[in-house]
């Protein structure tokens, strides 16, 4: 039995030691580093089926900041679990990044490229523990911060360039908003923890305006990790500069925390009726704008990007009818089929490229990978049997206990636009001729986790159980 | 045994993808499927009512999700519709030119979806299993489909789809109406727990249910998809879609709506009734306007999907029961008219009835068992759906009557008989344009022998059960007689 906090401290003590070893050992193959990685992040996967019970240690003056409960552990498990598909895709991708960026030996920048994700996947790891906006505050912007070098890794590329830059000025922008909302709400209720703050709100003679504002600033700054209209601009332009293995991390990995720290701030102010209106308001422009503009892309990767917009719609829905069951599965659901989706993407983008058209006839080429992204694609429109439609039935069932059955009307809408645009990749894959004959080349370790992703999407889609299992403990 | 029926023809289409001979493989599973519920149907208890060989597995109990499975008449009637054609549509499949082993998958799994959704007393499940067969749709359509192919594809799924999902918020809806302590996926449960919804919270419910499982069936307006997606499928592709998928919705209002929400049934009749007036008739002249044989098959199946309506519509014994029984029989007419289309489209290089002409001298088993399938298609005595469409008209102008006055259902009911004639008018002539008259056609061969065999399954169940019509009654009674206290 180990305490929860351990398992930040060994994610980042296992990046730090990567990192040492890479400066201390020039001629070793950096993808025995990435390996290293892999390992240690599946032991500390398996450390957090051991964690004790935070009562134990309920005296320490940490667990006014930090908070081990069922919610937060499996969003650590996300983290995790994202962060080794992640460091997977970038072994795939190395040969990629030997192009992107200049260096004397063929190794150079990939250790850093390898030991990064550790430290964005502690920061992960402690936002989904953060009760307090100061913890909140600190570990978003370790995510962030360790974003930047990742998402302008490439640097050689003029488009990553151009995305490095436009996620640093919004992300700082969207960081000063976060900072000076906690103020106001710091201000108004003069308390940090959310627990107090829920407290001093429901105190009939607080002055609600000002907490009020604040809350809408702090929604600003999350509204911006998870790619919510209007705060999205970023998303396309930085997604498809990045390189892929980072786009998948930043749809994934950077939208799960934003929605646990979504849930655990919107919690107390969910009592202010205003806030409830203006997130309907934001799920509904979200869905509208994510679903619409996906339509007429002709990137893989920048249809993933709008996509990835379109599914924080659907989340949200699901933040506003209250339901963490909901946000928690479909977040699981969602990381699986956007891994995978990415997955196939890194190997065809590299062999052949991220538009569309280079999809076409895959399955005659290698339909392994054509499979696996039918798989991927239909999950993300909603088809039975797989994680995307329980994730979605979870949310309309959500939806219509709450009774927001405008967002319920629009989200039907909006799931059948999904349909077309995620079947237009199936269309390229399977109905269009090849562009050209080659297979792609897939690894032993990328074909079994590719393997293990379907699985798993396939069987959460019809047993939910193990997820809803680990949200009760 | 039921499980056997639902998961033998998911894991043929498993094992075929993995690279088994696909025919062979096809055809044995579509062979045992079929036997394995012959066996059921024809073992059924028919004293008891309710269901049997009900199966349970808990999945998640605080979703109230458990894969149930179990049938009464109702449910094997459409199981045995389903094996048939699935036979038929895998015999009659011809030459593949590309991806052989994924078409016979896609076939399967569209089969599968069905007799899953047939078979599941779960909500979740039986509204799963049947959008199991959204994608091989989308596929059959996109990748061998002829003509208009893409944009047939992109309609049907994304009809389908949106269909669904409406259908979806519906049962949703319903699932949430009913008090908390009661609340289940368990459509038995769920019917006992639904007599607490208040007319009032009934009424949006079934204009959710119909709207979703109308865009299922092409219930007007909603139609716009299945012409033009049973014009460019493939033959088999068609014969299922058409034959047994789309039946569903059918299922779905009769399984569903009728016993949960009779009030709002009651309550929304006279829409449902205007709607499939517009099925009949409206559609019926538009079929009649066709000049391809392709598009007059298609236009003339969502025609007969009114009279299936009108018996839905009547909510008594009589036109549930006669509703049931044309569920069958369509499917079973309807998968014969679109295999022969599949041969002549093999054949021939146009299917424009100006181009056509004379094939029944080159055709004679095609151009006889086409002429079979029309007379059972228009209703002609000796034919399941004959027996099926006078039970439904008299279920129909049964309901409301008095001596002194014709109601709406009166009306309705002498209107829809004009269909009857309409429907007449259109197939035969298209029989005649298409094999009589003078050749224009250059030497083109019959229907090859082993192709006779499904050919004459299907003539022989649809005359079987036009002679016989009460087999499949006694079967389907005991489940409507639980539904109206007549």
């Amino acid at each position: 039995m180990i305490a929860a906090p351990y398992l930040e401290v060994a994610a980042v003590v296992l990046g730090v030691a990567l990192l040492l070893i890479e400066s201390f050992s020039a001629r070793l193959d950096r993808r025995i580093l990435a390996y290293a990685a892999l390992v240690g992040l599946a032991a500390i996967f398996v450390a957090t089926f051991f964690v004790t019970p935070a009562s134990t240690f309920a005296q320490a003056p940490l667990w006014n900041f930090y908070s081990a409960d069922p919610l937060a552990l499996l969003f650590k498990r996300i983290a995790l679990i994202t962060t080794a598909f992640v460091v997977l895709m970038m072994i795939d991708f190395a040969p990629s990044l030997r192009a992107g960026i200049e260096g004397a030996t063929p190794h150079a920048g990939l250790g850093e490229f390898f030991s990064l994700p550790l430290f964005t996947c502690a920061g992960l790891m402690w936002m989904a523990s953060a009760i307090d906006f100061l913890m909140i505050f600190v570990s978003l912007e370790l995510v962030t911060i360790s974003f930047y070098v990742l998402v302008s890794f490439t640097r050689r590329n003029p488009l990553t360039l151009e995305a490095g830059v436009k996620y640093l000025v919004l992300s700082a922008l969207s960081t000063g908003f976060l900072v000076y909302g906690i103020t106001w709400i710091f201000g108004a209720t003069g308390e940090m923890n959310l627990q107090k703050i829920a407290a001093a709100l429901s105190r009939p003679d607080l002055e609600k305006t000002a907490a009020l504002f604040g809350s809408v600033l702090v929604l600003v700054a999350l509204g911006f990790k998870i790619a919510a209209v209007p705060f999205h601009i970023w998303v396309a332009d930085v997604y498809e500069g990045a390189p892929t293995p980072v786009t998948a991390y930043l749809s994934v990995g950077s939208k799960a925390a934003g929605f646990v720290v979504l849930l655990r701030v919107l919690e107390p102010f969910l009592i202010l009726p205003q806030m409830r209106v203006l997130l309907v308001v934001i799920a509904a422009l979200t869905l509208i704008y994510g679903n619409l503009a996906a339509l007429p892309q002709t990137n893989v990767k920048r249809l993933l990007a709008y996509s990835s917009i379109a599914h924080a719609g659907y989340l949200l829905i699901a933040v506003v009818s209250f339901s963490g069951r909901a946000v928690a599965f479909y977040l699981v659901a969602y990381l699986f089929m956007t891994l995978l989706s990415f997955a196939v993407l890194v190997l065809v983008g590299q062999k052949a490229g991220d538009q569309l058209k280079d999809f076409g006839g895959l399955s005659q080429r290698s339909p392994f990978l054509a499979f696996a992204m039918l798989i991927a694609m239909a999950s993300l429109a909603g088809v039975p049997f797989t994680a995307g439609f329980l994730g979605k039935f979870l949310v309309f069932d959500a939806a219509v206990a709450a009774h927001q059955f405008t967002l319920v009307i629009i989200g039907v809408i909006t799931v059948g636009a999904g349909f077309y645009y995620y079947f237009k990749v199936v269309r390229a894959m399977y109905w269009d001729m090849p562009a050209s004959g080659e297979t792609i080349p897939i690894s032993l370790l990328t074909r079994i986790a590719m393997i293990t992703m379907m699985a798993a999407i396939v069987v959460l889609g019809v047993y939910p159980q193990p997820v809803l299992e680990a949200l009760k403990r | 045994m039921l499980l056997l029926i639902i998961f033998l023809p998911i894991i043929a289409a498993v094992v075929i993808m993995l690279g088994a001979p696909a025919r062979v493989a096809a055809l044995g599973a579509a062979l045992l499927t079929l036997l394995a519920s012959a066996l059921i149907f024809f073992g059924i208890d028919r004293g008891a009512a309710g269901f049997q060989r009900v199966r349970s597995f808990p999945i998640a109990p605080d979703l109230h999700l458990e894969f149930t499975i179990g049938v009464d008449g109702l449910s094997l009637t459409m199981i045995l519709l389903a094996a048939i054609i699935l036979l038929a549509a895998v015999w009659f499949t011809g030459k593949i030119d590309r991806y052989e082993n994924a078409f016979y998958s896609c076939l399967l799994l569209i089969a599968a979806g069905a007799i899953g959704a047939f078979a599941s007393l779960n909500l979740f499940f039986f509204y799963a299993f049947h959008e199991l067969a959204l994608i091989p749709t989308f596929l059959l359509i996109g990748i061998w489909g002829s003509g208009n192919r893409v944009t047939a594809a992109w309609k049907v799924t994304i009809y389908l789809a949106l269909g669904s999902f409406i259908l979806l918020i519906g049962l949703i809806m319903l699932y949430r109406a009913v008090p908390s302590d009661v609340r289940s996926l368990d459509i038995r449960d769920l019917q006992a727990a639904a007599l607490h919804i208040s007319p009032a919270a009934q009424s949006p419910i079934y204009l959710l249910l119909l709207l979703g499982f109308g865009t299922l069936v092409s219930l007007v307006p909603f139609h716009t998809w299945a012409p033009e997606a049973y014009a460019s499928a493939p033959a088999p592709a068609a014969m299922l879609h058409a034959g047994v998928l789309k039946k569903f919705g059918l299922y779905g209002l009769l399984r569903i709506a009728l016993p949960m929400l009779p009030d709002a049934t009651r309550q929304w009749s006279n829409l449902l009734l205007v709607l499939l007036l517009a099925n009949i008739i409206y559609i019926g002249l538009v079929t009649i306007a066709q000049r391809r044989l392709d598009w007059m098959l298609g236009y003339s199946s969502v025609m007969h999907m009114g009279y299936i309506f009108l018996g839905i519509a009547s909510a008594n014994l009589l036109g549930a029961t006669g509703a049931a029984l044309l569920m069958f029989a369509h499917g079973i007419s309807i998968a014969l008219l679109f295999a022969i289309n599949g041969e002549l489209r093999q054949r021939l290089p146009s299917l424009e009835f100006d181009a056509l002409g004379g094939l029944a001298t080159r055709m004679p088993i095609a151009a006889f068992a086409f002429g079979l399938g029309a007379f059972a298609a228009v209703g002609l005595p000796g034919f399941a759906n004959f027996a099926a469409e006078i039970m439904i008209v008299f279920g129909a102008f049964r309901n409301g009557f008095d001596f002194q006055h014709f109601h709406i259902f009166q009306w309705t009911t002498l209107l829809a008989l004009w269909g009857v004639v309409i429907s007449a008018v259109y197939m035969l002539r298209a029989y005649r344009w298409t094999f009589f008259g003078t050749s224009t056609t250059l030497a083109i061969t019959d229907i090859s022998l082993p192709l006779r065999i499904p050919v004459a399954l299907l003539i022989a169940t649809s005359m079987f059960f036009g002679f016989f019509p009460q087999t499949l009654v006694e079967k389907v009674t005991p489940t409507f007689r639980s539904y109206f206290a007549e």
